[in-house]
C-alpha cells in the first residue's frame, strides 16, 4: 500500500496525494514511511506563506495569486499550484469548519491546482502539526508552487516563517495605531507586504506606517524569527557586504477585484530569485532541517522513554511532583536514566 | 496532537441560494468533533466531486432545496465513483419528497434527512457508518 501511494504521489495522482495527506495528518507509521520515501523528491517547490489577521482577505488573495501563477506572464511560464488552507480547530469540541474553499471557487476545475483544507488541531503557531509534511507531499507530487494560508493570525503566530520560503503578510487599513506596527511579531516575518482592501479609507496611511517600520528596521542586520529564537540572516554563509539586504516591498491590493495582484506576483518571484542568488535559500533549508531533526528527536525520545516506563511508576512520580515531594527535573532524570532503557525502537 | 477525525464535505449543488440549513448542519457536525469543509452555494457536481477527492473526506453532505436532486445527485455520486471514492458516505438534506428516498438510497445516497431532523440523529448516523 505504501509503495503504491508513493508511486502515485510521484506520478502526480491526485487521489494518492489526498490519501497521503490524510495519513500525514493522522500521523501513523505509514506516514513516516511515505515521507521517508518521498524525501529525495522534495525541495523543488517554491513555498509561499500567506498570513494576516482574520478577515483580511487571505483566501481571496491566494485565489487571485494562484490564478495569476497558473496563467503565467511575460518571462514567467505558467506554474502548477498547491494550496494548503488552515483554519482553527475548536478547542471545545475538537471539530472545525474549514471555509477557505468558498473564496477559491475560481480555481475549481483546473487540474493544475490542488487545494487542501486543514484544521489546526491544537497547534498554536498559525499552522497545523502536519502542514510542513503536507507541503512535502505536494512538492513531491510535482506542484511548482505551494501556498500555505495560515489561521487568521495577529502577533505571535509566526511558524509560517520557517515553513515558507517567502512569507506574504497581509494587512488591512484601519486595524491599529502605529504602535501596533512596531510591536514584535508578525511584521518581522514579512518578505512581502500586501495592504489589502486598499480601496478602503486609510490604505495610504497603513502603507506609510509599514514604510516607517521598515526604515527603523533597515539599519541593523536582517533577522528572522525561527523556532522562537531570533536568527541573524546577515551573519550566514553566502551573505556578504556586497549582497544587499532584502527590503520587503509593500503592495496595495483589492483582492475581490484582482487589483494589484501582478505587483504581488512580481514581488514573490523576485524574492525567490533573491534567496537563490544570495545563498539564502540553502541556508533556510539547512535551518529548517536542523529544527525538524530536533523536533523529531524530541518526539522519538519521549516516545521511547514512555514506552519503557511503567504506567504506575509514571503516575507515582507525577503525584510526587504535584505534592512537592519531588521536582520535575529530578523526575525526568530518573526516567531518562532508567537502566532498562535499551533502545528497541 | 494528531489523531483521526471524521472529515465531511458540505456542499450545495444547483442554483438555490438558501444555505441556512447547510450551515446549521456544518455547525452541528463541528460541535460533534468533525472537520467540516464548507464550500458554499451553487456548486456543480464536478466541483463537489473534485473537492471530495482533494480533501479526502469520509462523508459528502448535500443540501438542496431546488427540487433538482433527482437530476444532480446521480451525477455527483457517479463522479465520486469515477474519482475512485467508492467508500465515501453520501448523505443529503433539504426539501426531498419521501417518494424519492428509495431511489436515492438505491443510487448510493445512504442517508436522507428532511427538515426537523434532530442534528444528533445525523451525527449518530455518520459516526455509525464511518467507523
Amino acid at each position: 500500500m505504501t509503495d503504491e501511494l508513493v508511486a502515485g504521489i510521484l506520478a502526480g495522482q491526485r487521489r494518492a496525494i489526498a490519501r497521503a495527506i490524510t495519513l500525514v495528518e493522522n500521523d501513523g507509521s505509514e506516514a513516516q514511511a511515505i515521507l521517508a520515501a518521498i524525501h529525495s523528491h522534495t525541495g523543488r517547490a517554491h513555498v509561499v506563506g500567506v498570513t494576516g489577521p482574520p478577515g483580511s482577505g487571505k483566501s481571496t488573495l491566494v485565489n487571485d495569486l494562484a490564478l495569476s501563477f497558473r496563467r503565467g506572464s511575460a518571462g514567467h511560464p505558467p506554474r502548477t499550484v498547491g494550496i494548503i488552507a488552515i483554519d482553527p480547530t475548536s478547542p471545545f469540541s475538537g471539530g472545525a469548519i474549514l471555509g477557505d474553499r468558498i473564496r477559491m471557487r475560481d480555481l475549481a476545475g483546473d487540474p493544475g491546482i490542488f487545494i487542501r483544507s486543514m484544521a489546526s488541531r491544537g497547534s498554536l503557531g498559525g499552522l497545523a502539526w502536519a502542514t510542513a509534511d503536507t507541503v512535502r507531499v505536494l512538492d513531491a507530487g510535482g506542484y511548482d508552487l505551494v501556498f500555505v494560508e495560515t489561521v487568521g493570525a495577529g502577533q505571535a503566530e509566526v511558524d509560517i516563517a520557517r515553513t515558507a520560503h517567502t512569507t506574504v503578510v497581509v494587512e488591512v487599513p484601519g486595524l491599529g495605531d502605529d504602535i501596533q506596527a512596531i510591536k514584535a511579531g508578525i511584521l518581522e516575518i514579512a518578505d512581502v507586504f500586501a495592504v489589502n482592501k486598499a480601496d478602503h479609507e486609510g490604505a495610504d496611511h497603513a502603507v506609510q506606517v509599514l514604510q516607517m517600520m521598515l526604515d527603523l528596521n533597515s539599519s541593523g542586520p536582517q533577522a528572522v524569527m525561527h523556532h522562537g529564537r531570533l536568527m541573524q540572516v546577515a551573519a550566514t554563509a553566502g551573505q556578504t557586504a556586497s549582497t544587499p539586504a532584502w527590503r520587503p516591498p509593500i503592495h496595495k491590493t483589492v483582492a475581490t477585484r484582482g487589483e494589484g495582484i501582478d505587483g504581488l506576483v512580481e514581488a514573490i518571484v523576485a524574492h525567490r530569485a533573491y534567496l537563490e542568488q544570495t545563498g539564502n535559500l540553502v541556508w533556510r533549508e539547512r535551518e529548517r532541517a536542523a529544527s525538524e531533526l530536533e523536533t523529531i528527536i524530541q518526539q522519538e525520545a519521549l516516545h521511547r522513554v514512555l514506552a519503557h516506563t511503567d504506567g504506575r511508576q509514571l503516575a507515582g512520580l507525577i503525584d510526587q511532583i504535584a505534592r512537592r515531594e519531588l521536582d520535575p527535573y529530578a523526575a525526568s532524570q530518573l526516567l531518562l536514566n532508567q537502566p532498562n532503557q535499551a533502545y528497541k525502537g | 496532537m494528531p489523531d483521526k477525525k471524521i472529515r465531511v464535505l458540505i456542499a450545495k449543488p444547483g442554483l438555490d441560494g438558501h444555505d441556512r440549513g447547510a450551515k446549521v448542519i456544518a455547525r452541528a457536525l463541528r460541535d460533534a468533533g468533525m472537520e467540516v469543509i464548507y464550500t458554499g452555494i451553487r456548486q456543480t457536481p464536478e466541483m463537489i466531486a473534485e473537492a471530495a477527492l482533494q480533501e479526502d473526506v469520509d462523508v459528502v453532505g448535500l443540501s438542496i432545496l431546488s427540487g433538482a436532486h433527482m437530476a444532480l445527485f446521480p451525477r455527483i455520486v457517479g463522479l465520486l465513483r469515477e474519482n475512485g471514492l467508492d467508500d465515501v458516505l453520501v448523505v443529503a438534506g433539504g426539501i426531498i419528497p419521501d417518494e424519492d428516498v428509495p431511489a436515492l438510497n438505491e443510487m448510493g445516497v445512504e442517508g436522507v434527512f428532511g427538515p426537523g431532523t434532530p442534528t444528533d440523529e445525523i451525527v449518530d448516523f455518520i459516526r455509525e457508518q464511518v467507523s
